[in-house]
């Protein structure tokens, strides 16, 4: 954080010459997460730059746009992920409802507890049964109520689409299940916590074409629970499962910058910069 | 296919062709300098094992004669005496090396857990600290605990031994340990952040366990090590041919004994020697194998 803060000016400067440049359509319904002009450094050098959008409750939001751009780094500065990077540096604001994500009394743990994450590849504890996995997160958090633990798992699981396949092993590995069930379970593991957003990574980056099916279909099905920012690099995807887009992409100086925010049918089907359309159109990326 | 090749004018099928023919024409060189280095590979593999071999046929030749129930049950008398064993040596060995690991280990694990975790300058500092503590001759370290504790603290005693034999272990027990927990991925440490676990929480639950095989095959390797060394102790613990539980007092060791009696001009006293190798030769073999089993085990168990 030391040597990044004295480049920070740079970074400001660039956001308010950058910043008229996006087209933003802000959704009308009510909002969990705020970002202003919400830029990403590491030691100085800036990877994404210039983000102002909202993220609508019980909506499930995509990050697109094409490798470089920024789109895991961003999504990566909404729950504080950068913290464990010691040369990273967030700037803008991000804001939780009230709560101002880097505010200086905020707890990066505490926080992680409501924004949750899931990530390209499944990550499933080793060391832990698919039971223990499930409610890792509540065990983290102190939690030590068998029967709340039990509830967790089984609400959790369910919403998975995971709790049929696995209600009668639950002491088994984490391991023994197949790539896309591993990838459901960290899903419920990050749903077993109840968080209010929930920040998917391309999660099915690493799954063959059945298994993202499913991640997809629950993605869907979990809009009701939990409101979903997605990253994603497959444009079909977006237009699948995401109610709104933020399209973003590698300016002249490499670093990721928003185009446009808006309605995911608009964005594909009239979008507003011509960028935008390219790349709906699969012209680049 | 061969129309292509020999079409002359493409200069890309020219550049196959002399590509083809050059490898086709070094051919048996190249199976002959393969042949000739798998050859030697064998025969310094052969130079490196034979030397082990030798030594343990050797020992259990020598010392399997000495093994009877006595052996393991008496304390070592002079010579000419009977029944002599090596039981005050075999109870030294094992107080003195206890008490050097239970004192090592969770000061080398949470060494180790920090520098696996923190890459401030500390770390640094410590981990240079630990290479040159691996680095330091085994009886300067015996030196050490002699002027340290001998001469402080009531003199010769088993707990001087503890302590050079713990400065031993303890760089083995660090490195081995940063190894292991270095060796988790950042995945996981990355899954417990996003769940709203702290670090020490990621550490307990998710790191250690993770980390587990490599940390036990570290402090076995550890205490094996610790089990032969024999310079710390000449120093710390002088010897004792009577039996002697108490750390606090001078005590007998293995290796002390070997060291002692191999250099008496009495048969006896020479087999009792042998046997005593042979006993701890086996000691540390079994801890070293048993090591790497009980780590393929654990892994085994998470597949």
């Amino acid at each position: 954080m030391t040597d990044a803060s004295s480049r920070t000016p740079h970074a400001e400067e660039s956001l308010t010459v950058q910043a008229e440049q996006a087209i933003i359509e802000p959704p009308t319904g009510e909002v969990v997460m705020t970002l202003r002009d919400v830029a990403v450094s590491f030691a100085g050098k800036t990877a994404v730059r210039d983000v102002s959008f909202d993220v609508a409750a019980g909506e499930v939001t995509a990050l697109i746009g094409p490798s470089g751009s920024g789109k895991t780094t961003l999504l990566r500065a909404l729950n504080r992920m950068h913290d464990t990077v010691r040369s990273a540096s967030v700037t803008g604001s991000v804001h939780l409802g009230d709560l101002d994500v880097y505010g200086p009394d905020t707890d990066a743990t505490l926080l992680r507890s409501r924004v949750g994450m899931v990530f390209q590849r499944p990550n499933p504890f080793p060391t832990m049964s698919i039971y223990d996995n499930a409610v890792s997160g509540l065990r983290f958090n102190g939690v030590r109520k068998k029967s709340l633990l039990d509830e967790a798992a089984e609400s959790s699981l369910i919403a998975a689409a995971l709790w049929d396949s696995v209600k009668d092993r639950l002491k088994a590995h984490g391991r023994t299940l197949s790539g896309g069930e591993q990838q459901r379970l960290c899903i419920a593991r990050a749903l077993a916590v109840e968080p209010e957003v929930l920040l998917m990574d391309e999660p099915t980056s690493a799954l063959d074409p059945i298994a993202t099916k499913r991640i997809e279909e629950l993605v869907g099905e979990l809009k009701n629970r939990v409101t979903i920012v997605i990253v994603t690099h497959n444009m079909q995807q977006a237009m699948r499962v995401s109610d709104r887009c933020a399209f973003l992409l590698m300016g002249d100086d490499k670093a990721g910058e928003l185009i446009e925010f808006g309605p995911t049918s608009k964005l594909f089907s009239e979008p507003t910069d011509p960028r935008t359309l390219d790349y709906v159109n699969g012209r680049f990326g | 296919m061969t129309s292509l090749l020999e079409t002359p004018a493409d200069p890309a099928v020219e550049r196959r062709q002399a590509v083809q023919a050059a490898a086709n024409s070094s051919l048996g060189r190249r199976k002959l300098a393969s042949k000739v280095t798998l050859g030697v590979c064998w025969l310094f593999l052969f130079i490196a094992v034979v030397p082990l071999v030798a030594v343990i046929a050797y020992v259990i030749a020598k010392g399997l004669p000495a093994w009877n129930a006595d052996f393991f049950t008496q304390s070592t008398k002079p010579e000419g005496y009977s029944p002599s064993g090596v039981w005050n040596a075999i109870v030294g060995t094992a107080v003195i090396t206890l008490i050097a690991t239970v004192v090592a280990i969770p000061v080398g694990l949470l060494c180790g857990l920090f520098l696996a975790e923190s890459e401030d300058r500390a770390a640094a500092v410590l981990r240079f600290t630990a290479d040159v503590m691996t680095g330091i001759p085994s009886i300067i370290v015996g030196i050490f605990g002699y002027i340290a504790i001998v001469r402080n603290f009531g003199g010769y005693s088993g707990f001087a031994g503890a302590f050079a034999i713990g400065f031993i272990m303890l760089p083995v027990i660090i490195r081995a340990g940063e190894t292991a927990f270095r060796g988790v991925p950042n995945s996981l440490n990355e899954a417990a952040l996003a769940l709203g676990a702290r670090r020490s929480t990621v550490a307990r639950k998710v790191v250690v366990p993770t980390a587990l095989p490599g940390v036990i095959t570290g402090v076995l390797l550890a205490v094996a090590r610790g089990l032969g060394e024999t310079a710390p102790l000449l120093l710390t613990i002088f010897g004792n041919q009577y039996l002697q539980w108490n750390p606090s007092k001078p005590m007998e060791a293995l290796p002390i004994l070997i060291y002692n009696y191999s250099s008496q001009p009495y048969a006896d006293l020479i087999q009792v020697a042998w046997g005593a190798a042979l006993l701890l030769m086996a000691v540390v073999l079994v801890l070293s194998i048993g090591s790497r089993l009980v780590a393929a085990y654990l892994r085994k168990e998470r597949r």
